[in-house]
């Protein structure tokens, strides 16, 4: 950018590159750090409801009961109240799969030795948009066959048959193309703000601490302040949009699966 | 000519904090709705708080389109 970060604090690789994705080795352009983050992810997800449901009681003890937990919040919180009894049912195993997913990829921004999400990587958002887009359009297709779903999606009832050159290409445009856009680049940029700003006040400490006025030095302490507080929020920020990918795959399949008006 | 001032580096975090304005009154108009209602009708919480979540991302994501497009056309001179 410019040349103008060249001499940001000594000993901090700068300005960072694409070769910072690659692991070394024979893998080399192959596995990414983050094909192996999302891998961890994938791990801990599988092994936690595993070990969770490996002997259920009852009464539940206290990983099972924070699984349930979980998966009431998906079934119950998200996919019951957005569809309804039967549909959510239905599909809460989806909601919550991805609630948990992008929640644990989201969190790994702010854990130390990870320090930046795959979902900070556009390749990652794009594949579970791409997933979401494929449910939500197969799902609106199996119920209501392709005539029947074009119909559905693209004709808002109640709507003027003469403002229906204007509406359906834009209900299509807006249905078809536009959400699973920006449903990658929501979650995408979310990640990718995170750690930046985390990084501008984490290196302008160094920068400060560097400067040659004495009178600016102790301000890099306030900045690193300013660092830790903005962790708080970009945990608050993971939770909140891994909850807002769930909720919005929710309310599509909704749409996809109403009755005819 | 000798200029006073000059501009250097990029000038697009200006234009994203410009881009950002719209959004950002969007989700105060948002939130303010929600408290409104919550202030009135208490119970209304929780039936309401999937729509503020739904507006609230909606609106959002204009703004994270700004990040996202600002990357995209960096190369665009």
């Amino acid at each position: 950018m410019n040349g103008q970060g060249s001499v940001l604090a000594k000993g901090v690789p700068w300005p960072p590159s694409v070769d910072e994705f690659y692991l070394p080795g024979w893998f080399y352009p192959w596995i990414t750090k983050f094909t192996v983050m999302v891998w961890i992810a994938l791990a801990v997800v599988l092994v936690f409801f595993l070990v969770a449901y490996r002997n259920p009681k009852l009464v539940p003890a206290r990983t099972q009961w924070l699984a349930e937990e979980i998966y009431s919040f998906g079934r119950n919180g998200i996919s019951g109240d957005v569809m309804g009894h039967q549909d959510g049912v239905r599909f809460a195993p989806y909601i919550t799969s991805l609630l948990a997913f992008i929640a644990v990829m989201n969190v790994m921004g702010i854990v130390p030795l990870f320090q930046v999400s795959p979902s900070a990587h556009i390749g990652f958002p794009t594949a579970l948009a791409i997933i979401s887009w494929l449910v939500y359009i197969g799902a609106g297709i199996r119920r209501h066959g392709f005539v029947g779903y074009m119909k559905l999606t693209t004709i808002p009832p109640g709507a003027p048959k003469w403002l229906y050159p204007l509406l359906i290409p834009l209900e299509f445009l807006s249905n078809i193309l536009i959400r699973p856009f920006a449903l990658a680049v929501r979650l995408f940029a979310n990640l990718f703000a995170g750690h930046f700003i985390l990084l501008v006040f984490t290196l302008g400490g160094f920068v400060l601490l560097g400067s040659s006025t004495v009178f600016l030095k102790p301000i890099s302490v306030l900045s690193w302040v300013m660092a830790i507080v903005l962790t708080f929020l970009e945990l608050l920020v993971a939770l909140l949009q891994a909850y807002v990918f769930a909720i919005l795959n929710a309310v599509y399949l909704q749409s996809s699966l109403a009755q005819e008006h | 000519m000798n200029l006073a001032a000059g501009v250097y580096g990029s000038v697009a975090a200006i234009g994203y904090g410009l881009a950002a304005i719209g959004p950002a009154i969007g989700i105060g108009l948002i939130f303010a709705a929600y408290i409104n209602s919550t202030a009135r009708q208490p119970e209304s919480a929780g039936l309401t708080r999937t729509y503020l979540f739904l507006g609230f991302v909606l609106v959002e994501a204009l703004a994270l389109f700004g990040i996202a497009f600002g990357f995209v056309w960096q190369g665009t001179k």
